[in-house]
C-alpha cells in the first residue's frame, strides 16, 4: 500500500486545482515570493559565484560531514547543552518526551520546525499527555485546522484570511472579522503569549549549526523563535544531521543567501544565534539546552547518487519557482516535505514504493534547479528515481510491457511506419473538428483537445520534398500524392496493429486510476 | 565543419507523426539558408520518451539507434528544443556504460543544433521584414531555454521577420506538457496548460509562437478556449519568408 500512489496524489491534485480559495491563495503567495527572490539576489555583487561557492562548501561538508558533527558535538557540549542523537523518529521523539518528562513538562511551546513535522513530534507529544502549541502563525494556522503545512516555508500560505478568521473565531469563542487583519494577529498574540509564559518547554528545529563554536543558528521572522528559545525554563532543538557547517564564515554564506531565496528579504527579521543555555549571569533564558541531531534517513544517503539532496537548506524556492507545486499546493504531495524537493526527499527518506508517484510530480521544467541556492540538480535525481522505479519493479508489468514494446518498435522504422499508417485509417471514426474523441474515461477532464495522427507522415511527404529543392521554392504544401504500394501490405497489417500509441495512452491512463 | 552546407535534418517523432508540417516548413528555411537537407529516412524517435519515464535501456537503444543514423552528417538540425537537449545533454551520460559511447555521444552532440540556433549562429541567415507580419508573444520551452540557453534566437528571427513580439507574463514558465507527464498526471498537466494559454492570450497577440513540438501539441489542446493561433516557429517563419 502506497501512501502517496498515482491515484491517490491524482486525486488530491484535482481537488487542489478545483479549490478557488486555494488557487488564488497559492498563486498570490509565490508569485510574491519569485518576485522579491529576484530583487534580493540582484543586489548581491556576484550572487551566482557565491552560489557555486556555497554549493562547494555544502559538498565538502557532507563528504566529510562524521567530523563535522563530532567537532559540533563536542563544542556544543563544551558551552554547556546536552547533545543527543536519533537513529529515527522514535527515537527522536522519545528523546524529546524524556526530557519533557523529565522537568515535568505538561505544556510545550513550538516554533516552526519541519524537522519536527518530519518525525509527527506534536503526535507523539499529545499521545505522552503534553500539550504542544506552535507558536509560529503559519504552523498555528494548520494546527487549528488539524492539517499538515502547505509550504515548508509559509505553512498556511493555502489559507485565506476567510479561513484564518474562522478558525481563530472557533478557538477564542468570540466572533472575529476577516477584514480586520490587525486584530486577527492581535488575538495571536495574546492568545499565545499565555503559552510562552505556561509552558515548561519550548521546542524548535535549527536552520543550521555551526561546528567551531557548537551553535545552532533560528532564522525567523515573528519573534516567536526567540520566545520559545528563552522564556521556557528548557529548550530542546531538534536539527537534522545535514544542517551543520565548519564555520562562522560558512554560516554567513549560507544566511546570506537563504532569507533572500525563501522570502527575499536580505536577513529575515530575527536571526538567533544560540551557543549553550543561559549563562549564570544572564539575567533570562533557558537554563538547559538540548539539541537533537536527527538522521531519519540522511545517513542512509550519504555516498549514494544522492547525496546532492543534502545540501537544501530548506528555502522553498523550488516549491515558489515550480509550476506543478503552484497549482496543487503542499498537501497533495502526502508529507510534510512538498514540491520539488519533497518529491525527490521523501522517496529516499521513507521508500520509494510508499511514495511511488512523487518522482513523477514534475514535468522535468527544470525551474528548481535553476533558483536553487545551492543549484541541487533535483530534474536529475527525478529521473534518477524514475528509473529505480523501473528497475524495483515498482512500475508494474502492463506499463513496462506496453513501454518496451513501444520503444522496441520505434527501433523498427518499416513496422512503425507501418502500424502508424494503420493508426491514421483507425482514427478516422474517432476524429472530430475538436480533435481525436475518446472515452471519457480515457480524457478525464474532457476538457483537453486530443492530437490526431497527422493524414500524412513526415516520411510520406518527403519524396515531395525532396523534388521540390530541385525547382523554385514552392509556396504551398507538397500536393497529396497517390498512395504508394506499401497501402497493400499495410491493409493486411490493419488487423492486426491495434493502434499501439492509442493502447499506451490507455494503459497508462488505467494505471493512474487504479486502486492500490 | 558545414563548408559543403549539407545538413541531416532530424525532424522529431512528433513532427513525423503529428505535425509534419513543422518538418516541411524546417526543410524549406534551411534550404533558404542556403544549405542543401537531407533527410535520414531511417529514423524515428531520440529516445527521450522512455528516458524520462524510466526507461534507461530502452533509451540507450534507441540513442544509439540515433547515433548510427545521423552520425555521417556534418551537421544534425531540429525543429525542437527539447529533443536536441536529448542529444546534447543526455546522449553522452546516458550512453557511458557503452564502450565509446561516450566519445561518439560527445562529437554527435557538438554537431547538433536547434533549428534556430542553426539558422542565427552557424547560417547566420536573417529574414527580410514582411508586410503584415503578426504580433506574437513567445513560449520559452523548458529544455531549450533552460538546458540549450536559446529563446533570443526565435525572438531575434521573428523580430527580422517584422513580428511585433508581445511578452507573456512569466514566458518561461512550463507549458504542462512534460512528455509522459502529461499521460500520467493529466489534471496537473491540464491545468498547468490552462495557465499558459490564458498568460499567453492575456497579450493580445494573434499568434503564440513555440520553437517546441511537444509544447506546441500540448497547448493545442487548449487553443479553442482562446482566438490566438498557436503556430510552430519554423512554420510562421516559412510563411513570412516566402
Amino acid at each position: 500500500m502506497s501512501e502517496v500512489s498515482f491515484h491517490t496524489f491524482r486525486a488530491g491534485a484535482a481537488l487542489a486545482i478545483a479549490n478557488p480559495h486555494l488557487q488564488s491563495a497559492v498563486d498570490g503567495a509565490t508569485l510574491k515570493f519569485r518576485n522579491d527572490r529576484r530583487r534580493a539576489l540582484a543586489d548581491l555583487p556576484d550572487v551566482e559565484a557565491m552560489r557555486d561557492h556555497f554549493k562547494a562548501m555544502r559538498a565538502a561538508t557532507l563528504a566529510n560531514l562524521g567530523e563535522h558533527l563530532e567537532q559540533f558535538e563536542r563544542q556544543a557540549s563544551a558551552a554547556g547543552a546536552h547533545v543527543h542523537w536519533a537513529r529515527d523518529a522514535a527515537e527522536a521523539t522519545q528523546i524529546v518526551i524524556n526530557i519533557a518528562r523529565q522537568h515535568g513538562a505538561r505544556l510545550a511551546v513550538k516554533a516552526k520546525s519541519m524537522t519536527s513535522e518530519e518525525i509527527h513530534l506534536n503526535a507523539a507529544l499529545d499521545e505522552a499527555g503534553i500539550a504542544p502549541v506552535e507558536t509560529d502563525l503559519g504552523e498555528w494556522i494548520v494546527q487549528l485546522a488539524a492539517e499538515s503545512p502547505a509550504h515548508i516555508v509559509v505553512p498556511a500560505l493555502h489559507k485565506t484570511r476567510q479561513q484564518v478568521a474562522e478558525l481563530f473565531t472557533r478557538e477564542v469563542g468570540r466572533p472575529l472579522s476577516a477584514d480586520d487583519i490587525p486584530a486577527l494577529t492581535e488575538e495571536a498574540r495574546r492568545a499565545l503569549r499565555q503559552k510562552f509564559l505556561a509552558a515548561e518547554i519550548g521546542i524548535s528545529g535549527a536552520n543550521l549549526g555551526v561546528a567551531e563554536t557548537g551553535s545552532i543558528v533560528l532564522v525567523t521572522n515573528e519573534g516567536n523563535g526567540r520566545m520559545v528559545s528563552s522564556v521556557p525554563p528548557v529548550h530542546v532543538a531538534i536539527m537534522g544531521i545535514e544542517k551543520v557547517c565548519p564555520t562562522w564564515d560558512d554560516a554567513a554564506v549560507w544566511l546570506e543567501l537563504l532569507a533572500r531565496s525563501s522570502t527575499g528579504q536580505p536577513l529575515s527579521v530575527y536571526t538567533t544565534a544560540i551557543t549553550g543555555p543561559a549563562r549564570e549571569s544572564d539575567a533570562d533564558g533557558p537554563r538547559v539546552l538540548h539539541i537533537v541531531l536527527y538522521d531519519g534517513g540522511r545517513g542512509g544517503i550519504l555516498g549514494t547518487g544522492y547525496e546532492e539532496v543534502l545540501q537544501c537548506i530548506r528555502c522553498g524556492a523550488c516549491l515558489n519557482h515550480c509550476p506543478v507545486y503552484q497549482e496543487i499546493a503542499g498537501q497533495t504531495y502526502g508529507h510534510a516535505y512538498s514540491g520539488p524537493i519533497g518529491a525527490v526527499l521523501v522517496p529516499l527518506l521513507h521508500g520509494l514504493e510508499q511514495y511511488e508517484a512523487l518522482p513523477h510530480a514534475s514535468s522535468l521544467c527544470g525551474a528548481c534547479l535553476e533558483v536553487c541556492p545551492a543549484r541541487i540538480d533535483l530534474p536529475r535525481m527525478l529521473l534518477d528515481l524514475r528509473a529505480e522505479e523501473v528497475t524495483r519493479g515498482i512500475i508494474g508489468p502492463p506499463e513496462q510491457a506496453v513501454e518496451k514494446s513501444a520503444a522496441w518498435l520505434l527501433g523498427q522504422r518499416r513496422l512503425f511506419g507501418l502500424l502508424t499508417d494503420a493508426g491514421r485509417i483507425f482514427q478516422r471514426p474517432l476524429v472530430g473538428k475538436d480533435g481525436l474523441r475518446v472515452p471519457r474515461r480515457l480524457n478525464p477532464a474532457q476538457e483537453r483537445r486530443l492530437p490526431t495522427l497527422a493524414p500524412r507522415s513526415f516520411h510520406a511527404l518527403w519524396d515531395e520534398l525532396a523534388a521540390e529543392a530541385e525547382t523554385a521554392p514552392a509556396a504551398t504544401p507538397p500536393r497529396k500524392a497517390a498512395r504508394k504500394s506499401s497501402r497493400g501490405r499495410m491493409a493486411a497489417l490493419i488487423g492486426a496493429s491495434a493502434l499501439p500509441l492509442a493502447v499506451l495512452w490507455h494503459l497508462l491512463r488505467r494505471r493512474g486510476r487504479k486502486e492500490r | 565543419m558545414t563548408s559543403a552546407k549539407r545538413v541531416a535534418i532530424m525532424v522529431t517523432c512528433m513532427v513525423d507523426q503529428v505535425m509534419p508540417e513543422v518538418g516541411v516548413a524546417a526543410v524549406r528555411l534551411l534550404r533558404r539558408a542556403g544549405y542543401t537537407v537531407e533527410f535520414p529516412a531511417e529514423q524515428t524517435c531520440c529516445g527521450q520518451p522512455f528516458f524520462n519515464s524510466g526507461f534507461r535501456a530502452q533509451a540507450a537503444d534507441l540513442a544509439k539507434r540515433s547515433l548510427d543514423i545521423f552520425e555521417p552528417y556534418d551537421a544534425v538540425v531540429l525543429p525542437g528544443g527539447s529533443c536536441a537537449a536529448m542529444i546534447r545533454k543526455e546522449y553522452p551520460h546516458l550512453l557511458e556504460r557503452w564502450p565509446g559511447g561516450v566519445a561518439r555521444a560527445e562529437a554527435l552532440a557538438a554537431r547538433t543544433y536547434e533549428l534556430s540556433e542553426f539558422l542565427v549562429h552557424v547560417a547566420g541567415w536573417q529574414p527580410a521584414p514582411a508586410a503584415g507580419a503578426p504580433r506574437v508573444t513567445y513560449h520559452d520551452s523548458c529544455h531549450m531555454n533552460r538546458l540549450l540557453g536559446l529563446g533570443a534566437e526565435s525572438r531575434a528571427l521573428l523580430s527580422a521577420a517584422g513580428c511585433a513580439i508581445v511578452e507573456m507574463h512569466e514566458s518561461d514558465r512550463c507549458c504542462g506538457f512534460g512528455g509522459v507527464f502529461s499521460i500520467r498526471i493529466p489534471e496537473v498537466s491540464n491545468a498547468m496548460t490552462q495557465e499558459k494559454v490564458r498568460r499567453a492570450d492575456a497579450t493580445g497577440a494573434e499568434v503564440l509562437v513555440s520553437a517546441d513540438p511537444g509544447c506546441l501539441m500540448q497547448m493545442r489542446g487548449f487553443a479553442h478556449q482562446t482566438g490566438m493561433r498557436l503556430a510552430h516557429l519554423a512554420v510562421l517563419l516559412e510563411e513570412l519568408t516566402r
